[in-house]
């Protein structure tokens, strides 16, 4: 059998496609984090734990209330968006003329209280949220067997990532919002509700973690730590490619996963420590990140 | 009296003392449960093991001869540096006697260091290392519940029995994991069976398809999780969304605990053979512990590490009334002497290198169709004499060990 760099091909391929798999959940979060750097100037530490109750409210629908997966893929988002806005009006909204340091902890202090009511309420070893039976099974690539879960998993936040890209760079609202980050000042001279709009894309951002929860509620555990392991790579993957660059943390999103993926096939020890690697190489080459714009 | 039978005893057998007289320092008896209270250890350990301390505690009335029992507990985070600055600080400031259950075997292995230079008493009941009681031994550490030699024997060797002849491993890349994955391949080597290969990944790890798409390409019959908690319920539960059960590849969850097999659910985890030192539903004694430990932890039963603190610690307290002395050495030397009979093991002995002997279960986790509800898991296929289950004393690298 041919080798690729000492090891079989089928492997390599594999690999890059679960890299991708990975990538995807990584793309879906740091977009929702970009878009909040991006528009609120906030960095939003509480990204991972909402993400984590997105997984944790599909969880509770099904088992309590017996409501299938499809539809936790739409209340979820909405209840994590809701919760959103709650903590964006009464909280949140009180430190934009702040320095960025105050968003940040007030932030990081509700990810450890969301964390911890969750931690004392369900425990941490997780709970199950089996596969819905029409997504179970899965196609055999030749090269390895691909679940169909996790093919729709990679479909669905291509679109979701595109589809917000979509939004804020090619339509009117999208250039509201872009317009209001530029100057807030004008914007409201026009007669448009600024801090409305500032509440909705907060909303809208933590939605999107909401929905990366429930994408991955079947593949992990449903865990009160789920949001901790990610929220850190994740927060590397925006400063790789750029705060505030939409498109930039899509593509950094998709290709770290891939990275991390070839690191797991050739050097696995190191795979948790990859990405950081990464984002040091890039702050000491490009400090504004890959995709990042210097703000004036 | 006592004071000079026990100096006369050390001096007889030529054993260095610490000078410390025979008697309980500040009239008070302080026990320090360290674990992981959050992170992916913490059910299986966590709160129910300084739950099961206080039982023990509060059976004996609370306090040992007029000295009153005291109980602290602390997160160590799966993390040395920090296990180890606490209990620097319990036995430098608050004056603590014994330090109990520390899982995750990087953490054990530091504590048991400081316990032994500080002649503090050393109850491990969650760690899994073997180093534990051979090159890293301690006159003051015993070693409760079970090890990474006991997990090799009783799933290693009945996985390669039944025809599992070459193996795969996932191990946690860290102390226990390396521990359990050596101790496991020499059991395969020695019952005829080969290991193809090996892949460590980061603790606390979410996605593990990478490695079990390396395990599946190897070919091996076999593949054995050298990892625990939470990192052990993700590999299992993606090992079945990946079909590798149904292509013909066995898994050996060499260490599962009954809070992962609830947090799997019997759908996913039915069928998986494990080796435990407890289950709760095994005979009218360790049912009628389970029920008191469940009344306080809102209906959760008790893992085997649970269990162990709870014995170890009742004959903690036992060992310590007998001579009124909280000196680490001098408490351990008198659970050596004595054996443990009760819920938790029958006949148990506390050898010279601190490993406690007693019986090992092999069980497997029953069908959905099987179980009467929630926590009715396990099946026990066999019991392991406790002279198999653990390591020989031949065997034994601990310096405290006389050949």
């Amino acid at each position: 059998m041919t080798e690729l760099l000492g090891i079989p091909p089928q492997l390599l391929f594999g690999q890059l496609l679960l890299g991708l798999i990975n990538g995807s959940f990584y793309a879906v979060l740091s977009l929702g984090l970009a878009v909040i750097f991006g528009m609120l100037n906030v960095i939003n530490f509480a990204h991972g734990a909402l993400y984590m109750t997105g997984a944790f409210v599909a969880w509770l629908l099904l088992s309590y209330l017996g409501i299938p997966y499809w539809a936790a893929l739409v209340l979820a988002p909405l209840v994590v968006g809701l919760l959103g806005i709650l903590l964006e009006r009464t909280m949140l909204s009180r430190l934009y003329k702040l320095d960025h340091l105050y968003g940040l902890l007030l932030t990081f202090g509700l990810a450890l209280i969301i964390e911890g009511l969750f931690r004392n309420a369900y425990g941490v070893s997780g709970q199950p949220y089996p596969i819905p039976s029409w997504l179970q099974g899965g196609f055999n690539l030749g090269f390895m067997f691909l679940p169909v879960y996790r093919g729709w998993v990679v479909l669905a936040s291509i679109v979701i990532c595109f589809g917000t890209w979509f939004l804020i760079e090619r339509t009117r609202l999208g250039s509201y919002l872009r317009a209001a980050v530029e100057n807030p000042q004008l914007v409201r001279a026009f007669g448009i509700n600024v801090p409305l709009m500032m509440t909705l894309t907060y909303g809208g951002a933590v939605a999107l973690a909401g929905f990366a929860g429930v994408l991955a509620a079947p593949i992990y555990q449903v865990n009160p730590l789920m949001g901790q392991q990610m929220i850190i790579v994740v927060f590397a993957i925006v400063v790789i490619g750029g705060l505030g660059s939409i498109m930039g943390s899509i593509v950094t999103g998709l290709g770290v996963g891939v990275i991390e993926g070839l690191a797991k096939t050739f050097y696995p020890e190191g795979s948790a420590t990859v990405v950081f690697v990464l984002m040091a190489i890039v702050l000491l080459l490009r400090p504004h990140g890959l995709f990042g714009r210097t703000r004036t | 009296m006592q004071v000079s039978r026990i100096a006369l005893c050390a001096a007889a057998f030529g054993l260095i003392t610490t000078g410390a007289q025979a008697e309980i320092s500040d009239n008070t008896i302080k026990i320090g449960v360290m674990n992981d209270q959050s992170g992916l250890y913490t059910d299986l350990g966590g709160p129910g093991s300084v739950e099961a301390v206080r039982m023990a505690v509060e059976e004996i009335g609370g306090e040992i001869a007029g000295a009153k029992i005291e109980v602290l507990s602390a997160d160590h985070q799966n993390k040395p540096d920090i296990g180890s600055s606490i209990a620097r600080q319990w036995i430098d400031q608050e004056g603590v006697d014994v330090i109990v259950d520390v899982p995750n075997s990087g953490v054990a292995l530091a504590v048991s260091k400081l316990t032994g230079e500080n002649d503090v008493a050393f109850l491990n009941s969650g760690a899994a290392t073997t180093r534990l009681t051979n090159e890293d031994c301690q006159p003051t550490t015993v070693h409760y519940t079970y090890d990474t030699y006991a997990l090799a024997i009783g799933t290693g060797k009945a996985m390669v029995e039944e025809g599992g002849k070459s193996w795969f491993f996932i191990t946690a890349d860290y102390a226990f994991g390396h521990s359990l994955e050596q101790d496991t391949s020499n059991v395969v080597k020695e019952n005829g069976g080969e290991v193809l290969g090996t892949v460590r990944h980061p603790l606390s790890s979410s996605d593990f398809s990478s490695y079990l798409l390396q395990a599946q390409g190897s070919g091996a019959q076999v593949i054995g999780l050298a990892n625990a908690g939470g990192d052990t319920t993700n590999t299992i539960k993606q090992a079945n969304e990946f079909g590798i059960v149904q292509s013909g590849q066995q898994l050996a969850s060499l260490l599962i605990f009954l809070t992962d097999v609830d947090s799997l659910g019997l759908d996913v985890a039915q069928g998986l053979t494990l080796t435990t030192g407890f289950y709760w539903d095994r005979d009218e004694e360790s049912r009628e512990f389970a029920k008191r430990f469940a009344e306080r932890m809102n209906g959760q039963q008790p893992t085997m590490v649970h269990a162990g603190v709870y014995s170890g610690m009742k004959h903690y307290l036992a060992a310590l009334a007998e001579i009124g002395d909280d000196g680490g050495k001098a408490v351990v030397d008198q659970m050596k002497k004595m054996p443990i009979n009760d819920f938790f093991a029958k006949d148990g002995v506390i050898r010279e290198d601190g490993r406690m002997v007693h019986d090992m279960y092999l069980a497997r986790v029953k069908a959905p169709g099987d179980s009467s509800g929630k926590w009715d898991y396990y099946e026990i296929l066999r019991t392991i004499p406790g002279d198999q289950a653990f390591q020989p004393l031949s065997e034994s690298r601990c310096p405290l060990v006389t050949q």
